[in-house]
């Protein structure tokens, strides 16, 4: 399986329960703009790394609300501490998706420590975190969304990019309509 | 300027009713000496969600979720820890508009016993001025807790980070 792959399964369990999505860097944010551009979509233009630490933040603010976001392996690799920080957290509305195709996709495939000996699931648990998944298909990735609600899942997947263009909504547009639902008190 | 105008506050007690004050309620912390106080205060309140984090960078997006679920975030760090931090002050805070409020312990200024804090300390104002991020520093007269609300106050004001800067002085008090 590829990216965009994982994309559209979490893209799917976002539209039936409403969670709020954070999605990394480069080209996953694009092809998740292309496949399916809702409001509970936050687009992370920069700050490479920080995906997984912005689903945190805001899966802690809103225990009411589902939180799900999605990085790659060069970002867990970047800021690996955030898989110490998220275990010493362990929110119960947080999902943590990696997609490791063990390479720096958006910009030009060229490989992480992954592709070697590098083991983010293991990692994942070294640091603490009692719910790690890993799945390498489409159909893995949907049962296990739909069992959970929390913890890191590793999706084992190929290189590769789709077409998906640029995204042209600015960055505070992109934050107001997010924003729009994301700190909207629940009724 | 070591410690509040009522003169019965220890700095980090009125650093901690500053943040009171201001209303922050979500705050990330990587530890400084200087900080061993505030820590545990900020730890031990009910109301407000403390996490420690590994790494201010990841501190700042962290600060960011908690701003879009709705939270007055604010990062307690040591200077160093600006270093650590200025790409995701850019292309996260500055280029959403998203605002933070950093309590800066400045090392590496007047009193450091430690020559490695020197050079960051030098140049944690000069970082901020470059980035155009305001910060307050303490004031005869001016009491902390009003210097940290009306330093959260510009930060939502204009959408941005802001910093409070402490310096070794400020803490002697302790």
């Amino acid at each position: 399986m590829k990216r965009i792959d994982a994309i559209n399964e979490i893209a799917a369990k976002v539209k039936e329960t409403g969670a709020l999505l954070i999605a990394n860097i480069g080209i996953p944010c694009k092809e998740l703009h292309y496949v399916c551009d809702i409001p509970n979509n936050f687009y992370m233009l920069g700050s490479m790394g920080l995906a997984s630490s912005i689903g945190l933040g805001l899966a802690l603010s809103r225990p009411d609300k589902k939180v799900i976001a999605i990085d790659g392996d060069g970002s867990i690799l970047m800021n690996m501490g955030t898989l110490a920080t998220i275990a010493s957290q362990e929110p119960d509305n947080y999902i943590l998706v990696i997609v490791d195709n063990r390479a720096y996709g958006s910009t030009g495939n060229q490989p992480t420590a992954t592709s070697k000996n590098t083991d983010l699931a293991a990692v994942a648990k070294g640091a603490g975190n009692s719910n790690v998944y890993v799945v390498d298909t489409p159909e893995g990735l949907r049962r296990t969304l739909k069992s959970t609600d929390n913890g890191i899942i590793v999706v084992k997947a190929e290189p590769g990019n789709s077409d998906a263009p640029v995204i042209e909504m600015s960055p505070e547009t992109i934050l107001k309509r997010f924003m729009g639902i994301s700190s909207r008190p629940s009724r | 300027m070591t410690n509040s105008l009522t003169g019965e506050l220890t700095p980090s007690e009125s650093i901690f009713e500053g943040l009171r004050d201001a209303g922050i309620d979500f705050i990330v912390s990587v530890p400084c000496a200087n900080l061993k106080e505030l820590i545990p205060m900020v730890d031990e309140a009910p109301d407000i969600i403390h996490l420690p984090v590994t790494r201010e960078e990841e501190g700042v997006g962290i600060c960011a979720g908690a701003y879009m679920g709705g939270k007055k975030p604010a990062m307690l760090m040591q200077n160093s820890g600006l270093g650590n931090s200025i790409n995701a002050l850019a292309s996260l805070n500055i280029l959403y508009k998203i605002p933070l409020l950093m309590i800066i312990s400045h090392r590496g200024v007047e009193g450091e016993p430690i020559v490695a804090q020197v050079p960051m300390g030098e140049l944690t104002t000069k970082l901020l001025d470059t980035m155009e991020i305001p910060y307050f520093l303490p004031q005869k007269g001016v009491d902390p807790a009003d210097l940290i609300v009306r330093a959260w106050n510009e930060a939502y004001e204009k959408r941005k980070p802001v910093a409070v800067l402490l310096p070794i002085p400020f803490w002697r008090k302790q």
